[in-house]
This record gives C-alpha cells, sequence and structure tokens, in this order.
C-alpha cells in the first residue's frame, strides 16, 4: 500500500536533493570546522556557503544567522536573550495559540522566574486583534513572542505589523517562524523583527539542526555556552552535515518559492473542496484566506479524531488530529479551544498538510476514501444531528 | 502513535454489535460529545431469567473506546444480569489484550455504561440524574465516589492513575489535591483492614510466627532495604522480641532507628500486632 503523507507541519521528507548534499559529511569529509588542519578547516567554508544560503532565503546576511539545534532551541535562545539583555523589563507578550515551545517556556518563565506575560487572543478564525495587541505591548515589555504561521490551522499573523508595534515601545520582537519559512517569502532586513526561529526537518532537511536569525545590532546572550562556534553565540562543534542540508534545503526552498506555494493551494483548495462537498456537517477551522498554503484543518462533527486517524492510516493517509485522545493529554488542541471552536468539533478536527511533493493522485485517493470513513464512523456515533443543541459546553 | 493490541485493532475496525435495540429494556448512556467520548448502551434482558439476550451499542470515541464497547457486548451477551455485573473494566481491558494506561478511562466507560443499563432496566434513577457523591472534576463531571470506586478495585496509587482511569484531573487539574486526598484515604481504609485480619489469628505458635516473619522480611522488607543499599537478617525470636541484625548501608546510616521503626511497624501489620522489633549488632 502507498503511504499518502499529508502531516508535513509534523516533519517533512528530506529532500533527495539535500540528501545528496549531506552525505559525503559522514564518512569523507567528517572533519571539525575549527580545527587548524585543511581537512577541518575546509568545512568552515561549506558552513559559511549554507549561511549565505540560509540568509538569502530570509531577505537577511549571512551574520545574521545562528545554527542551532531545532526550532525549540532556536525559540528558547530568542526569548530568554531579549529578558537577559533588559533585566528592567519584566513583562512577555505573546498569544495563546503558540506552539508548546513558546507557551511552555513563557509559563515556565513566569511560574520560576516571576516574569508577567500577557497572553494575546484569537477570534473565531484564529485571527490576532491589532488593537489588543497596541494596549498589551507597553514600555515595560521585553519580549513579543508571535507565531508567523499557526502549525495547526496555517493562519499567518502580521507579525511585520507587530513587530513595528514592539519598536515603538522599545520591546524586542521574536517570530516563531518554523511553520512560515520556505512556505511564503520573507525580507527581514527590511522588518522589525529581531529574532525568528526556524527548523530544518520541516524544510525538507533533517531533524537536529535549525537556525535562529539575529537582527544585526540586536544585543544578544548565548543560550548553550561553551566554545567560539557560530561566532561566540552558539557553543558546541558545528552540526555540519545538518547545517549544509539545511543550506542546500533553503536553496531548493528559495527557488520558485511563490510557484511551489501556489501549486500546494491548488492542491489544498482541491482537498478542501472535495473534502467538503462529500462529506456534511464539517468546517474549516482558521481563516480561509490568511493561511499557509500547504494546511488545511477541518472539523467533523460527531466523530472523534483519533478513529478517523486509525482508519485513515489502514489506508496509507496519514494526517494529524487536534482530538484529545491522540495527545495523551485528555486535553484537545489548546488553538483550536482558543479559537472558541466548539467541543464538538476540536474533538473531530483532522490537520491535513501539503508538501511540494504532494501529488494531485494523492489528494483525489483521500478525497475518495475519507467519506466513507467519516460516514462509517458516523453510523456507529450516538451523536446526530438532534443532539447538536444537546450536547453540553465545558469550558 | 498508541500500541494497541491485534485484537483490540480488531474490535475497531470490525466492531461486533453495533447498532440499537427496537424492543430494548434498558438502555446505558455515559459520555458526553465534550467530554470526548461517549457510550450508548442497548440491551434486551429477559425478565425471568435476568439473561441478556442482546447487547448493542453506539459508541463516539477514540479507536480504543470503541473497542471496549464492542468487546462489552460480546462479554455479557449470554449472561445473566449478575454475573455480567461482576465484570470489571479490568476484564474489559483483558479481553482485548490490554490497553494503554492512559487509555483505561474506555474501558471504565464500559462497565459504568452496563452499570446504568442495569439501573435503567430495575428502574432506580440513572446514573445521570443522579451522580452518587460530591463533584471532584469539574472538567469531566467525576465524582468523589465514582474515584473511590476505581482506586479501590484497581488498587490505584497515583492521581496520573486516577486520570487514566476516569479522566478526572485531566482538565483544569484544579482538582488533583482532592484526587490525592480521596487516594490516601482509600489506602488508609484498606491498611486499617488489614491488621484487623490478622488480630483475628493472635495465637500463633513460634514456629508459625518464625515462618511468617521470614516470609515478610523476604517479600516486604527486605526488597525495600535493598533498594537503599542496606539489608536486615533475623536474628532470633524471644516471645514477641524480634531480634534483628541490619546489613550494608543500614549499618553506617543515621537514620537506622527510622529503619527499625518501619520493620516494626510492617511486621505488626503482617504478622501479629504485638511484636517488637529490637537491633542488635552483629
Amino acid at each position: 500500500m502507498k503511504t499518502v503523507y499529508l502531516d508535513n507541519n509534523a516533519t517533512t521528507m528530506m529532500a533527495p536533493e539535500v540528501f545528496e548534499a549531506v552525505q559525503p559529511y559522514f564518512v569523507e569529509r567528517y572533519g571539525n570546522p575549527s580545527s587548524m588542519h585543511s581537512f577541518g578547516g575546509n568545512l568552515a567554508r561549506d558552513v559559511a556557503v549554507a549561511r549565505e544560503r540560509l540568509a538569502e532565503l530570509l531577505g537577511a546576511v549571512p551574520q545574521e544567522i545562528v545554527f542551532t539545534s531545532g526550532g525549540t532551541e532556536s525559540d528558547s535562545t530568542a526569548i530568554m536573550s531579549a529578558l537577559a539583555t533588559q533585566p528592567d523589563r519584566r513583562e512577555i507578550v505573546t498569544t495563546r495559540v503558540e506552539h508548546p515551545a513558546v507557551l511552555n517556556l513563557c509559563k515556565h518563565l513566569a511560574r520560576t522566574k516571576g516574569y508577567t506575560v500577557r497572553w494575546l487572543s484569537v477570534d473565531r478564525e484564529g485571527m490576532l486583534d491589532l488593537d489588543e495587541a497596541r494596549s498589551k505591548i507597553t514600555e515595560t515589555t521585553a519580549v513579543v513572542s508571535i507565531m508567523w504561521a499557526n502549525n495547526e490551522t496555517g493562519v499567518i499573523f502580521p507579525v511585520i505589523e507587530l513587530a513595528e508595534i514592539a519598536y515603538d515601545r522599545g520591546a524586542l520582537f521574536h517570530t516563531d517562524a518554523v511553520q512560515a519559512v520556505g512556505k511564503i517569502s520573507m525580507d527581514l532586513e527590511s522588518s522589525n523583527i529581531n529574532f525568528l526561529s526556524l527548523s530544518g526537518h520541516k524544510l525538507h532537511c533533517m531533524k537536529g539542526v535549525g537556525a535562529l536569525y539575529v537582527k544585526k545590532g540586536t544585543r544578544f546572550s548565548p543560550f548553550i555556552i561553551g566554545g567560539h562556534q557560530e561566532s561566540d553565540r552558539r557553543g558546541g562543534t558545528e552540526n555540519v552535515p545538518g547545517i549544509v542540508g539545511l543550506g542546500m534545503a533553503a536553496k531548493l526552498a528559495s527557488t520558485e518559492l511563490d510557484r511551489t506555494g501556489e501549486r500546494m493551494r491548488k492542491l489544498r483548495d482541491r482537498l478542501q473542496q472535495g473534502v467538503l462537498e462529500a462529506v456534511p456537517w464539517a468546517r474549516v477551522n482558521g481563516h480561509v484566506e490568511r493561511r499557509l498554503p500547504n494546511t488545511l484543518n477541518i472539523g467533523f462533527e460527531f466523530v472523534e479524531g483519533e478513529a478517523i486517524l486509525m482508519r485513515m492510516d489502514e489506508k496509507g493517509i496519514c494526517a494529524s488530529s487536534g482530538s484529545a485522545c491522540t495527545s495523551g493529554s485528555l486535553e484537545p488542541s489548546h488553538v483550536l479551544r482558543a479559537m472558541g471552536i466548539p467541543f464538538t468539533a476540536v474533538h473531530g478536527s483532522i490537520r491535513f498538510s501539503l508538501s511540494r511533493y504532494t501529488s494531485e493522485q494523492e489528494i483525489d485517493y483521500v478525497t475518495n476514501e475519507l467519506p466513507d470513513i467519516i460516514d462509517f464512523l458516523r453510523s456507529i456515533s450516538p451523536f446526530g444531528r438532534e443532539n447538536m443543541d444537546a450536547a453540553c459546553t465545558i469550558h | 502513535m498508541w500500541e494497541y493490541s491485534e485484537k483490540l485493532k480488531d474490535h475497531f475496525f470490525n466492531p461486533r454489535n453495533v447498532g440499537e435495540i427496537e424492543d430494548c429494556n434498558a438502555v446505558g448512556e455515559v459520555g458526553s460529545l465534550a467530554c470526548g467520548d461517549a457510550l450508548k448502551l442497548f440491551l434486551k434482558i429477559d425478565p425471568e431469567t435476568d439473561k441478556i439476550l442482546d447487547a448493542r451499542f453506539k459508541t463516539f470515541g477514540c479507536g480504543s473506546a470503541i473497542a471496549s464497547s464492542s468487546a462489552l457486548t460480546e462479554m455479557i451477551k449470554g449472561k445473566t444480569v449478575e454475573e455480567a455485573l461482576k465484570i470489571t473494566n479490568q476484564d474489559i481491558a483483558d479481553y482485548l489484550g490490554g490497553l494503554p494506561q492512559e487509555k483505561m478511562h474506555c474501558s471504565v466507560m464500559g462497565k459504568d455504561a452496563f452499570a446504568a443499563a442495569v439501573a435503567c432496566y430495575r428502574g432506580q434513577p440513572s446514573s445521570r440524574e443522579q451522580i452518587e457523591g460530591q463533584l471532584v472534576c469539574e472538567c469531566f463531571g467525576v465524582s468523589d465516589e465514582q474515584i473511590r470506586t476505581v482506586v479501590m478495585e484497581n488498587n490505584l496509587s497515583t492521581v496520573e492513575q486516577v486520570t487514566h482511569y476516569t479522566k478526572a484531573g485531566g482538565g483544569c487539574g484544579q482538582c488533583r489535591e482532592k484526587i490525592e486526598s480521596i487516594i490516601s484515604q482509600v489506602r488508609g481504609e484498606l491498611r486499617r483492614q488489614q491488621p484487623k485480619e490478622v488480630a483475628a489469628r493472635k495465637s500463633m505458635t513460634n514456629i508459625q510466627k518464625i515462618a511468617k516473619i521470614q516470609e515478610v522480611m523476604e517479600k516486604e522488607i527486605r526488597p525495600m532495604l535493598q533498594q537503599d543499599g542496606g539489608d536486615v537478617e533475623l536474628i532470633d525470636l524471644d516471645g514477641n522480641r524480634v531480634v534483628v541484625a541490619l546489613r550494608g548501608m543500614c549499618m553506617s546510616c543515621p537514620s537506622a532507628d527510622l529503619t527499625r521503626g518501619v520493620i516494626e511497624t510492617k511486621l505488626k501489620e503482617l504478622v501479629h500486632p504485638d511484636l517488637l522489633v529490637e537491633e542488635v549488632e552483629g
């Protein structure tokens, strides 16, 4: 059975070109870029090339790129650095729908270090209110951390405008752009974004490598302290294969970025239309326009997400769900709940996320198989249309 | 990704006894859309014999919720109500070749749905309308009585386990302290019941006592001390005076007297309430 992989917001396939590019760096070119001998020292050039390629994708200059172990490390580094360099500012502004890498760090800082966290809410379509941001970002804000695009719904936040607001109040601005990099074009040079986090494995590179963009002139305090690597900004021997791979992945993403996005958008819309036409009592979660071109989150009423995933899995279809049962935590998706999506639809929410490798045949296969799966689960569910109003709501 | 057994997957992909029974005489309903799983159980019971002639279900929930419902109907069909009431949530889990800990609440839901159906059959108010005891977990509507039952029946000892079995404490988490105190209450009661049994057989011969003390030392006390690199040896028994020598790390341990106390408590509890422990060097 063929696997139809529509879970690219979780992780992606390594691009064949990336795979080819990293291979020499394990057995043949395994040196340490900091070495004095040319066997190792020459690798510094390869790292430099990767840095240039990544900078180009972001609209930045190479010196602004710090390679890290991934998105989570980049997020922690940015926020901790912003707090360390402005000890007189004790507030963090962030949203209720951040990835746990930011969300749990902020909660941790509030609990253990006494920082005040100001949470920005989202509306039914997952959008932020700029006026709320204007009132919560103040002269006492140390850092504003707002994701570029949401991993569950794909909703894109106006980070350029938000960074302006932060800049006006003298606060630093960080964005977790793990889902956005490589899917939408960016020009950081012209923005007031101080920090941007990205991850390799969401970009058709490997797990265990990522980067943090640090704007020129932004005061910086390292998170991982050690050797002089990354211009004293991140200790630890460089993950040369990962960095070279990330450079190649960035180069691939830069090539025809807009056209790739447009192609994914067409396929995503085809999937959305196909599913919504065939399945009643289903709706899209998140703003349909201001959304990543690859993400589709649909809530199916009266059925539970894990059951849908298991039945799709049997057909070779990979997706994910905001249902409580898939997380093991009993709490359904914090993102969908923050949006005020009724529990009835949160439990049955499924996220499909495409990549540039997704084909039309794959989309049509899903559109073909999914309605029967939902039909069957609804046929054994005690809830139906008449229960719509009777469903108890807890909050 | 959950580790589901083949049997569980079979019951999920091919659920048995799905649907409603038109002429049923008992219906049991538990859970809700909000909670993420719900089960509606339909029974046809022979009023003469109390035998369950047919059982069908409709379930909204994850893979293990659907499989647990399917298993439940297979297990109760053909049994009398009394026989079927003896089925525990663990029996349902075992029938499916085990459930992940985090999914045990699915088996509890099966058991609860059957109890609700029986209440309906017997004309008692359904548990839905009348939750016994006080509400502890507001997020998932779990009462102290439900928690007590599940702790007792499954010998649970942590809040996390209670959450896995009932979902209580898995929402906002504000009731976790209450759950903790219910657990220690129940476990305290269980412990107090044991010495009573011991007291009933007060007249033990010395040989019986020594054998029992040795058994308790081997099974309960030594493994506990060995965890911290210590050990204990039984030297003598004189009437009710148990003479022991501490070994290993226990010998140099500043809390040796505490250890002696722990040994004494264990022996009092499990062998004879009149025993006193003395420690000698050697």
